[in-house]
């Protein structure tokens, strides 16, 4: 018995011998995942294949409300907000994000390591405070805004209106989660060989060049997380605008985002099946989007 | 095995430290400081708004300039009061609760990714590769997609309105689980583990005595990060609870600026502004005082991107 063992210690250290030791060190975890992500997932599923009638209870509808969800215009309207979103706030943020890192980087700036907390503090404040600040900033009777426009004997136009709620939440995200991609990227470059860097000196390379042929395609692994993050987070937004609804009711529907539709056909409506099919349709759009963002990513490595 | 993961770990520091030389010989750049400082700006203000305001009276917040201090009425001594004792000292009740779901919910949250994350990087099991599967594909799941039907499922069993509610969901954050795992596989050698195996210790003890003191910069970083996720709750418990006793503060601070658009109630935007401050301070503090670890933590989180 000792004997093949001893004869294969590259197999032992590499994969060790496998057993179900390993179950007792994932079991406890597993255990809590099936009840707080598979059980809701499986429940979400049964409920969305179901209605409730007055008449009769729960009845068996099939797909019927998975039906109703793609030509339902509230729901392709909240998903059509969060995919402006995604296509404005993301990209700027995450350049932001990303030129903040490369400077911090370069080592050309006084104070790195100021800069480097300072951009980094707002992503410890919780979601629900940064919003409540930014709406008393928006907010037209002694928010910053009212202010500006008393200074300037202008008026400013409102944060709040429904033509521009978007772009302050947008605004809201950005501060929130600027700093802490940076800080991904940061620690990303921070492990790029800096051989590399000489080896480019000295054949002639700037620094422009250095950031395209060198350190962008090192820290690809980074952006490609950063982003997933940020399309997750994006879809799911709802702290802002449930936040900022009080203060800007007219602006903000109670179909503002998938994940808000999702919330008020439950507690406002009632009507729980058919909240559970937007959640999965928007977990499965979610699922695909992350996905393709993934593709995209590691093809062009 | 080992000494191929041993090395490049070392190669790391050698360039980080010679990297750090060349730095102090570079010579710094004036406009890409100024451009920075825009940046840092931006950062600041919303938290310089807050700090200014928090010295505000009610009334004081509509009449004076919002970027400068209310002449003559410095109030920040009687908001922090007020906030502490208004509707008989609620504001603390919440920061208890906040500070029970974060210790037992983060805690237990990164209880059980370091020992997942391990179990998955050391142990070669059967059902391992379908445990990677489900893993990997829930973490795409937004957690808040899962608020209403987990809300439903908890209201059945009568879990709804009780802390269990908002702390059960928050044990588990796959991406600390992820972070762990990626750590343990790096910083726990093999062999460690085989000469405490031959010395016949069990793969519990074995875990305790040697792979966690060299896991504790992973742990730390994953104890930090779940515990930003619980504070920021709020979704989860907006939904779950009724009975305000039961608030975290994030979901209380609304519930208190919420209060003046409600017939009859009081506006008491001072005390949401006092009170989210001291909220923050005590946040950033937890995070400055704790930045070595989660700053070293991060980086060892995306080397093996």
């Amino acid at each position: 018995m000792a004997v093949p063992q001893l004869a294969a210690p590259r197999a032992v250290k590499t994969t060790h011998r496998r057993s179900w030791a390993g179950w007792q060190f994932v079991g406890p975890f597993m255990i809590v995942f099936t009840l707080v992500f598979l059980a809701p997932i499986a429940y979400a599923i049964y409920l969305s294949l179901y209605r409730n009638r007055l008449i009769g209870g729960n009845a068996f509808v099939g797909l019927d409300n998975y039906r109703k969800v793609i030509q339902d215009p509230q729901f392709w309207s909240a998903f059509g907000r969060v995919a402006l979103f995604l296509a404005v706030q993301v990209p700027i943020m995450l350049f932001l994000a990303l030129l903040v890192a490369l400077a911090i980087d370069s080592g050309r700036l006084y104070g790195a390591g100021f800069f480097r907390i300072t951009i980094f503090l707002p992503y410890a404040v919780p979601a629900v405070v940064a919003a409540l600040m930014w709406g008393f900033m928006y907010g037209a009777r002694f928010g910053l805004i009212g202010n500006l426009s008393d200074f300037l004997h202008v008026q400013l136009p409102d944060p709040l209106r429904p033509g521009l709620i978007l772009a302050s939440i947008g605004n809201i995200t950005t501060w929130e989660y600027v700093g802490y991609n940076m800080l991904i990227f940061y620690s990303a470059l921070r492990v790029v060989p800096k051989s590399l860097y000489e080896s480019a000196e000295i054949d002639g390379a700037g620094q422009f060049r250095i950031i395209t042929a060198i350190k962008l395609p090192h820290i690809r692994g980074a952006l490609v997380i950063a982003t997933i993050f940020s399309v997750i987070g994006t879809f799911q937004l709802f702290n802002e605008p449930s936040i900022l609804k009080d203060l800007a009711p007219n602006a903000i529907t109670t179909y503002f985002t998938p994940n808000f539709y999702a919330y008020s056909l439950t507690f406002s409506g009632q009507e729980f099946n058919y909240s559970a099919a937007v959640a999965v349709v928007m977990a499965v759009l979610t699922m695909i989007v992350a996905y393709v963002v993934q593709l995209r990513g590691s093809r062009q490595r | 095995m080992t000494t191929t993961t041993r090395v490049p770990l070392r190669t790391e520091k050698r360039a980080r430290s010679a990297s750090e030389g060349t730095r102090r010989k570079r010579r710094g750049s004036v406009t890409l400081t100024v451009l920075t400082s825009l940046m840092a700006i931006y950062a600041l203000v919303p938290l310089a708004w807050l700090v200014i305001n928090a010295t505000k009276t009610q009334d004081g917040l509509f009449t004076s300039f919002g970027l400068w201090f209310d002449d003559g009425h410095f109030a920040l001594g009687t908001n922090l009061r007020d906030t502490f004792t208004y509707d008989h000292g609620i504001y603390l009740r919440w920061l208890g609760n906040t500070l029970f779901y974060v210790v037992v919910g983060a805690g237990g949250a990164t209880f059980l990714a370091v020992l997942a994350g391990y179990g998955l990087a050391k142990f070669d099991f059967p059902g391992k590769r379908a445990v990677f599967g489900i893993v990997i594909g829930a973490v795409a799941v937004p957690p808040s997609a899962l608020a209403v039907p987990t809300f439903l499922m908890f209201s059945r069993i009568g879990l709804t309105n009780t802390p269990w509610a908002v702390i059960i969901p928050s044990l588990i954050v796959p991406f600390g689980l992820y972070l762990m795992w990626t750590f343990a596989d790096e910083a726990v050698p093999v062999e460690m583990l085989e000469a405490a195996r031959v010395d016949g210790a069990s793969e519990m003890r074995t875990f305790f005595r040697i792979s966690v003191p060299l896991l504790a910069p992973g742990i730390v970083t994953v104890l930090l990060f779940s515990m930003v996720a619980t504070m920021n709750n709020y979704l989860l418990p907006l939904i779950m609870l009724k009975n305000p006793d039961w608030y975290p503060l994030t979901v209380g601070l609304n519930s208190w600026n919420a209060q003046a658009t409600t017939a009859g109630g009081q506006a008491v935007f001072n005390l949401v502004i006092a009170g989210s401050l001291i909220m923050i301070v005590l946040l950033l503090a937890a995070f400055l005082t704790l930045q070595r670890y989660w700053q070293s933590g991060l980086a060892a989180g995306s080397v093996k991107e």
